[in-house]
């Protein structure tokens, strides 16, 4: 934590290879690294995914070379309920930790965070590049897991004490598995803080001349706000983590209880508090739910904006709403724990400021919404996917205020229900914000447009997939169908689900191949697409001021950008068209200058 | 903590000079190139590193925090907890880590006072810092010597759970002390070379004496009975 900074904004242009791409200190190759490890990590993801949903519509049947994932979890390629578990617990580890966090938050905050302040750098570049290697170290460490005898962790992404903290006596992938997956995380946990470190350092001190944190762009408070979060979040998460290991290989009891007895062997520990776990993990876990969302917010809220050509409503209402978001997602967290035996008065404690947090997410969908309003909208495919969000968002975000109440939620926790409600709005959101971000930006990252026609087949295919997958989840859960089980045909109250199952099955398989046309995309776009221009949509922030597209290796050439006017100054008559950008020191007659 | 670390001038090329000299306030730059003289170098304005130690602080402390709401919830889940002697020479190691943070607290107002133009030379405020670095190792060491201690009554770290508690506080508390002594290498490093910053040497006394505060708040929490 030590000054770095000392190469802050001049070092010198890299000229090997291995400095210039791979232990690269510029922020730009890292948002780029970053952007890797996710689209990996969200394959793997969705792999599994896949895995599990045939298994679900069809559970006997094999599964051509499963049997080379795991031969144990998969004799004959037919899935054991075990392995079924194990997929589960990876599936939502690599989204969470190395999709939905990495790609909105740590591969375009770090990209695009220090263009838009007007920096040539974060301050503490070697600290970044650790940050990423880091996080990719803990990525290897988790997949690792496959690896081992017993394959990965069963115990589900929130690992509750005491399964996981018993050994290998819980199940497969209860010993090592854990291990791997609590040295992974706490790994990850460093890279975050790393990250955060320089994403605040970043908007609080190196914003260039004219830049207040007032004319900072939405997603740049998006990525201020949500490194905030993950301050205090991964700190929290890591020592519980260390805490969970050494329970694990040191034989301390902090999270097993006494005279616990599994499988006939009474346990070696003694006085644990399995409670304490989810206390500990829940703390870091709702401000997760808010790390993964909040960067979409702001990157929706930017790319808006510009195909509205007029700003928000309010620009500073959206701020304080994000921050008020942030304030409360610690305040709400024992909401997970609703069916967990807390006493009941700390339910309705937690209950309460659960339902204020929908007040500053209902603000900012209405702002969206009443921004959008008579709007003249450029309908390209970033603000395509941008729809989508708030679509999704709302979708996903109402079933919300049915969980939040204990008496509902009691019921409704441990169905499918809760499974449409948190994919939808935090996973498919962040995912169509993540999109939002890839289409709006390419152009300047790579220097070259992507496929609009290809661009919007991926959106509706996208949109109207997601949709199939996640809403019946709703009706699954209402109609008592139970999450985590691996199967349903043998369950009398269950076996008719079965065929809306198998409905969900195939538009999961169906949106996941449509998202080839994303990948074909983005890697046909990257080589072949049509040159950029440096200001392809007629934006107003500064990184679309850079001199070259993409950006010099110091982001402004040999001089530092000022600031005259605020983030969105769109609906006014400059020289350039009906906009006028912040690094211009032009004088507008209508602006909506409200910082 | 600023930790600005200036660059010396000859691997500079001339335009990155003048453009880094002509910063203005609000994020812009003021850092003039010294030509190997201490007393020119400048900090970025405002400082990332006085950011950024504040930002390290607090993740810090956030970490803390989470263990000690775990002591207080594990110590009140069961009858387990077997309340533990401390160690005499933890009071001592206390009053080592105390004694080093005054150490450096001399050697920060000798380097500012000699920034400013005073009369001590460059070397003085050295050999203050060395005696930190010093009490700092004496104070891990001396951590060190109170596992021994315990190990030698039988307390291991799964004995019991105030034991387990112990050792994990004290161990990570260690580690980060160790990264403080990474810390103040560099500014000796620095200041013999004539590239230290003041940003650099607060940042790092800021971090220094939070892990004293850190400790004795350790100590009051494993002494006390809660």
């Amino acid at each position: 934590m030590h000054d770095m900074s000392a190469h802050v904004a001049h070092h010198a242009p890299p000229t090997s290879f291995i400095r210039k791409h791979i232990f690269s200190l510029d922020h730009k190759v890292i948002g780029k690294q970053y952007y890797g490890l996710a689209l990996i990590a969200v394959l793997v993801g969705m792999v599994l995914s896949w895995l599990m949903r045939i298994h679900l519509g069809w559970t006997n049947y094999a599964i051509p070379g499963l049997h080379f994932l795991s031969s144990n979890g998969a004799p004959g390629n037919v899935m054991t309920p075990e392995y079924y578990l194990q997929l589960m617990t990876m599936h939502a580890t690599i989204m969470v930790f190395f999709v939905l966090t990495t790609a909105p938050f740590a591969a375009f905050g770090n990209y695009f965070l220090p263009i838009q302040v007007g920096a040539e750098d974060m301050p503490f570049p070697h600290f970044n590049m650790m940050s990423f290697w880091v996080t990719f170290v803990g990525f290897v460490v988790l997949i690792a897991s496959f690896f081992v005898s017993d394959g990965p962790t069963l115990g589900g992404w929130t690992q509750y004490a005491p399964l996981s903290a018993v050994g290998a006596v819980g199940g497969p992938g209860e010993g090592m598995g854990v291990v791997l997956w609590a040295s992974s995380i706490a790994i990850f946990c460093v890279g975050q803080l790393l990250g955060s470190l320089n994403f605040i350092t970043t908007t609080l001190d190196m914003r260039t001349k004219g830049m207040s944190l007032w004319r900072l762009p939405l997603s740049a408070w998006g990525w201020f706000i949500t490194s905030c979060m993950g301050l205090t979040a991964f700190a929290v998460l890591m020592p519980a983590c260390i805490l969970l290991i050494l329970d694990h290989v040191a034989g301390t009891s902090f999270f097993v209880p006494s005279n616990l007895v599994l499988n006939d062997q009474l346990q070696p520990h003694a006085g644990g508090s399995t409670l304490l776990w989810q206390h500990l993990f829940w703390f870091f876990g709702h401000p997760e739910v808010y790390i993964a969302i909040v960067p979409g917010m702001g990157i929706v809220s930017h790319v808006l904006i510009t195909n509205m050509r007029k700003p928000m409503l309010s620009h500073r209402v959206l701020i304080y709403s994000f921050g008020a978001l942030a304030v409360l997602s610690y305040m709400v967290y024992g909401h997970h724990m609703f069916v967990s035996g807390m006493n009941p008065v700390s339910s309705l404690a937690f209950s309460f400021p659960t339902l204020i947090i929908t007040i500053p997410s209902t603000i900012i969908v209405l702002i969206w919404m009443g921004s959008l309003y008579g709007a003249k909208l450029h309908t390209n495919t970033a603000c395509l996917f941008a729809l989508g969000f708030i679509s999704m968002f709302i979708s996903g975000g109402v079933s919300g205020f049915f969980l939040a109440q204990p008496s509902t939620d009691i019921m409704l926790h441990a169905t499918y229900f809760v499974v449409g409600h948190f994919h939808m709005v935090m996973g498919v959101a962040a995912m169509f914000g993540i999109f939002a971000g890839t289409y709006f930006w390419f152009p300047k990252m790579f220097g070259r447009m992507m496929n609009e026609t290809l661009g919007k087949v991926h959106f509706w295919l996208t949109f109207v997939g997601a949709y199939c997958i996640f809403m019946p989840f709703h009706y699954l859960g209402l109609a008592g169908n139970v999450r985590r089980y691996q199967a349903f045909a043998n369950v009398d109250y269950m076996a008719h689900l079965v065929p809306l199952h198998r409905f969900i099955t195939i538009s999961a398989l169906l949106t996941g191949a449509s998202q080839l046309v994303f990948l074909y995309n983005l890697i046909h776009s990257r080589f072949w697409g049509k040159p950029a221009t440096d200001n392809p949509w007629q934006a107003t922030s500064l990184e679309w001021s850079t001199p070259t597209t993409p950006p010099p290796h110091n982001n402004f050439g040999d001089k530092l950008p000022e600031v005259f006017h605020d983030p969105y100054q769109y609906g006014v008559e400059s020289s350039v068209g009906d906009y006028v950008m912040q690094a211009s020191p032009e004088q507008v007659s209508s602006g909506h200058d409200e910082a | 903590m600023a930790t600005t670390v200036h660059e010396p001038p000859r691997i500079e090329p001339p335009h990155e000079r003048s453009r880094l000299s002509a910063g203005s306030g609000n994020g812009g730059r003021s850092l003039v190139p010294a030509d190997g003289d201490l007393r020119r170098i400048k900090d970025y304005s405002p400082p990332p590193s006085a950011t950024g130690i504040w930002v390290v602080m607090a993740s810090i402390t956030m970490s803390f925090l989470a263990f000690t709401s775990a002591l207080i919830v594990r110590q009140g889940s069961a009858s387990d907890w077997h309340h533990l002697t401390l160690p005499r020479i933890l009071y001592l190691n206390t009053l080592v880590l105390l004694a080093s943070s005054i150490a450096l607290e001399v050697a920060r107002r000798q380097v500012r006072s000699f920034m400013a133009g005073g009369r001590h030379s460059a070397a003085y405020p050295t050999r203050w810092l060395y005696i930190t670095l010093f009490l700092g190792l004496l104070f891990v060491a001396g951590q060190y010597f109170a596992w021994l201690q315990l190990r030698a009554q039988g307390l291991f770290l799964a004995t019991n759970p105030n034991s387990s508690f112990f050792y994990v506080l004290t161990a990570i508390h260690a580690l980060h002390v160790s990264g403080g002594l990474g810390g103040l290498a560099r500014v000796i490093l620095r200041l013999n070379r004539s590239i230290l910053r003041q940003s650099t040497l607060d940042a790092t006394a800021h971090y220094w004496h939070f892990m004293d505060g850190l400790w004795v708040y350790l100590l009051l929490l494993l002494w006390m009975k809660l």
